[in-house]
């Protein structure tokens, strides 16, 4: 979420979920969230037939882009050059807020600049979008009362995903669309708890709540709360921690509840990394492609089984309750906490409360916050005290940086493009029944959708001779996975798509090892194939 | 905001213009029996089982499609009233098959609570007509028994207001009407997404979850809501729990984010919980091989290693993945063990965007 933070000083969803149900235009880009998120996906669709308007940007032909007033179907990577020729015509057309810009804002003229050059008709030979479309769109957000923008791996799955997001908060800001009900700019944060385990420092450059490593004062205040001192150099990040594993200057690794090796761009790479490891401790439900590159494997509880909390996207932090007993005997944090205490630092904590407590104590957005407070509808964040009610949307009056930054961003192409070789362009992304690594132990999901099933174009079918049901190598550069296909007019011709789901078809063999230079987020999105039948 | 006063039963109580009837009952700790009535979806006015009352009007309105206006006097109990609604309920069981003793629904099951309390035993109809429909239950998920639909068209709402996807409507008439997919297939057959939004609201025996027949009576499990573990929307339900096993997932409609709605996964995805794949012991690796060891053993060689390597190449040459998936509480004790304990600040997740 780096680049909404540089924009606005914050990386969250500005908004509520339920505030979708009020607004007026709902700008989709690079979310599939009826399959991702289907709850909210529900709520989008609710909003569109009281009224509302849809955008719907993606390669694609999603089941919200189908329903969609303007379907904007892009070549995947060409996101910058379609929202700068938005803001194009916004400026041109004088249909910005000149009064908001010039109070809440700063670097306009950055923005205005760069966006010069990028007309409907430039940009519309580098996104296949049709310029009139580009017009409409950006008339329609422009004027518009209260329109939110939702994005998701979609925008940030690039090498140039931090520079998406600052660009999607330029729009925002340059029509002053932010800081008010049911407008905004929302990230939807993928799996469950990603929004807490960023909330609470799981990251190489920041302790709970975003308080940075490298603050000498908030440095002490930690040493002082946990009676150690702290290390004030910044972290790897996970491309680097593999980088370095095959390199061989990490040579320890503890890794709960995350598979890597199906889960991350460039398999191979993590692989040999794991393979490299002198000492490996995996803390997981499952045997997992990961795990079994172990030399300690820890049984995990499930969220069933343990007391806590998640922070959901919209930045509300909610009970999860112990149903049952842990099914290895212990949860997670007893685990961790006897790791602690048998490496000479002893932790005392007699229920995930306590833990809790501590964590708010030192966490000001979290500070106001106890499970007697959040154990009926959970409080959104910030929260500074023991009497805030919480925090609906952000930015109401003045942005978390203070001013709102505006980022002049030109297009940077993707890093891997088809060429005679690898002539397909191969996209990734989610389905409905299944989330990453979980549902495939659910039998009851996995009875009605259990193989991978690359979309492929109709044209692009027929020249190849396959059908669906038909069995194809997929190559990249990078390795191969043999799978099934579909043929299905949801993609344009050239592109083919896949999920990553399952282990017999693990797709992330086949992406492209580029990751975005700020945030080091694979590039899933996009990486150049080829396709053959196999008989 | 205008407010109407309004008497029921006697009893003042003033509400926002545009409140029906039945919820200003509610208001008043007065419950009015309802059917097809659902807070969560429009109101139909179709089973006529929340009919009141009310002064100046004719016929027994129905209370969950009347609104309610100033000085209106309205009596929700009087014996023509208990009358009618007898009558509704002896239609309704007319034709319905009186299996309760099996059924999966009882205990949750609407017209079977307002049966009892009014008393209403069988129908008194002679030889009534009844439907001989098969079980449809050849999806993984949702069990559809129309024999016992009563025909109230919440399902058919929840599809199309919830989800907005518009699977399932009435076909057919009089007798013979039934609720389901266009052309009278099965769920299996549709574009249904398993979403179970309609089980959610059915107030009978007519939808109900697969994963659960024959896990136990409604009042048998234990409630625990708790927050989905798939997706970061953050849904509220329900574990249902008995004999320290999960056997099910229902909504629960005090979940702020999203009231009843879930999607296949929240409702039906959680029992990964139970896979038999599930890790019970701890696991060292010897000769290339996994063999379960005790708690301690695995506690002991992690303290070991962990410290010869720190004091061999120092404190960066560990690492740490923390988990998008587990809780807050377990990702602060992560970060706090590699920062105060390992000595380092290599700690990451997979999902940071
Ligand atoms: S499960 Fe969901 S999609 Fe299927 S019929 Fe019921 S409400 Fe509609
Ligand atoms: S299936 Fe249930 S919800 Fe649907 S009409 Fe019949 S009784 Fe009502
Ligand atoms: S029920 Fe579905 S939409 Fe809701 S949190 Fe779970 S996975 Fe997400
Ligand atoms: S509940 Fe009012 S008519 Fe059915």
């Amino acid at each position: 979420m780096a680049g909404l933070a540089t924009s606005f000083g914050s990386g969250a969803m500005t908004n509520s979920i339920n505030e979708i149900l009020g607004a007026e235009l709902l700008f989709l880009i690079g979310t599939n969230t009826t399959e991702a998120h289907p709850v909210i996906g529900y709520k989008m669709k609710q909003a569109k037939r009281k009224g509302a308007k849809l955008i719907v940007v993606d390669p694609r032909r999603t089941e919200l882009a189908a329903e969609a007033d303007y379907w904007l179907q892009i070549k995947p990577g060409t996101d910058i050059p379609l929202l700068n020729a938005i803001m194009h015509v916004i400026i041109k057309e004088d249909l910005y807020d000149k009064k908001f810009i010039e109070e809440r804002t700063e670097n306009f003229e950055a923005l205005k600049q760069t966006v010069e050059k990028y007309t409907p008709e430039y940009a519309s030979e580098l996104c296949g979008v049709p310029a009139e479309d580009i017009y409409a769109v950006a008339r329609l957000y422009a004027k518009t009362d209260k329109a939110g923008i939702f994005y998701t791996l979609g925008i940030t799955e690039h090498v140039c995903g931090t520079n998406n997001v600052m660009s999607i908060a330029n729009l925002a800001m340059l029509t002053g669309h932010i800081g008010r009900e049911s407008t905004g700019v929302n990230p939807l944060r993928g799996q469950n708890n990603v929004q807490g385990a960023c909330d609470m420092g799981a990251l190489p450059n920041v302790y709970p709540g975003y308080q940075k490593v490298t603050d000498p004062a908030v440095r002490e205040k930690f040493e002082k709360a946990w009676g150690v001192s702290l290390p004030a150099e910044v972290g790897l990040m996970i491309p680097e921690m593999f980088d370095r594993a095959n390199s061989g200057e990490i040579k320890a690794m503890y890794i709960l509840g995350e598979n890597p090796v199906l889960t991350d761009p460039n398999a191979n790479h993590i692989k040999s990394g794991l393979e490299k490891l002198e000492f490996l401790v995996v803390h997981e439900l499952f045997l997992t492609e990961t795990a079994q590159y172990a030399d300690v494997v820890l049984p995990a509880a499930s969220f069933a089984e343990t007391d806590g909390t998640f922070t959901n996207t919209e930045r509300r932090v909610q009970r999860v309750r112990k149903a049952i007993e842990p099914i290895p005997g212990r949860t997670n944090w007893q685990t961790i906490m006897e790791m602690s205490t048998r490496m000479g630092y002893p932790m005392h904590y007699n229920s995930a409360e306590e833990i809790f407590n501590e964590m708010a104590s030192l966490t000001p957005s979290y500070q106001g916050m106890s499970y007697a407070r959040i154990d009926k509808n959970g409080l959104q964040w910030p929260c500074p005290t023991p009497d805030h009610p919480g925090t609906k949307y952000l930015h109401a009056a003045a942005f978390t940086r203070g001013k709102g930054l505006f980022q002049g961003i030109d297009h940077i192409p993707p890093a891997e493009l088809p060429d005679e070789e690898y002539p397909f362009l191969l996209s990734t992304g989610r389905i409905l029944f299944h989330y990453n690594v979980t549902t495939p132990y659910s039998a009851g999901i996995n009875s009605i959708w259990n193989e991978e099933y690359a979309e492929v174009n109709p044209d692009d079918a027929s020249r190849l001779g396959v059908t669906t049901g038909d069995k194809v190598k997929v190559t990249s550069r990078r390795g191969e996975v043999t799978t099934k296909v579909q043929v299905t007019d949801r993609v344009p011709p050239g592109v083919i798509w896949m999920s990553f789901h399952y282990t017999e078809s693990p797709t992330n063999v086949l992406t492209s090892a580029a990751v975005d230079p700020i945030t080091k987020t694979g590039e899933y999105k996009v990486c150049a194939v080829k396709v053959e039948k196999l008989n | 905001m205008e407010l109407v006063k309004l008497t029921i039963d006697g009893q003042e109580v003033q509400v926002p213009a545009g409140t029906t009837v039945l919820e200003a009952a509610e208001q008043l700790g007065i419950h009015i029996p309802r059917l097809c009535h659902d807070p969560d979806l429009t109101a139909v006015g179709a089973c006529r089982l929340c009919v009141v009352e009310i002064e100046g009007m004719r016929n027994l309105p129905a209370s969950c499609v009347t609104m309610a206006t100033d000085g209106m006097v309205v009596r929700t109990d009087t014996p023509q009233i208990i009358e009618a609604r007898k009558t509704i309920l002896e239609l309704l069981i007319a034709n319905h098959p009186l299996d309760c003793l099996s059924c999966e629904k009882l205990g949750d099951c609407k017209l079977a609570e307002y049966c009892y309390q009014y008393g209403v035993k069988k129908s008194p109809f002679i030889n009534p007509e009844k439907h001989s429909y098969e079980v449809e239950d050849n999806n993984p998920f949702i069990i559809r028994d129309l024999n016992k639909c009563i025909l109230c068209g919440r399902c058919i709402r929840a599809c199309a207001e919830m989800t907005c996807n518009d699977i399932i409507d009435f076909s057919y008439r009089g007798f013979k009407t039934k609720v389901g997919p266009f052309g009278d297939t099965t769920l299996a057959e549709s574009d249904c997404v398993y979403c179970g939004n309609c089980v959610a609201v059915c107030p009978t025996g007519a939808l109900t979850e697969k994963q659960m027949q024959g896990k136990g009576r409604r009042w048998e499990y234990k409630r625990v809501k708790t927050t989905c573990p798939f997706c970061g929307t953050g849904c509220n339900f329900d574990l249902m729990v008995k004999d320290g096993k999960i056997a099910g997932v229902t909504s629960n409609p005090e979940s702020v984010v999203n009231g009843k709605q879930l999607c296949i996964k929240g409702r039906f995805g959680w029992d990964f919980v139970h896979s038999d794949k599930r890790l019970t012991s701890p696991l060292v690796k010897v000769d290339g091989k996994f063999v379960p060891v005790s708690w301690d053993e695995a506690f002991n060689t992690i303290a070991k290693r962990l410290g010869e390597i720190k004091e061999k190449y120092g404190a960066n040459a560990f690492a740490s993945l923390s988990s998008a998936r587990c809780t807050n509480e377990e990702n602060y004790l992560v970060q706090k063990f590699v920062r105060a304990v390992m000595g380092t600040n290599n700690v990451d997740h997979c999902a940071r965007t």
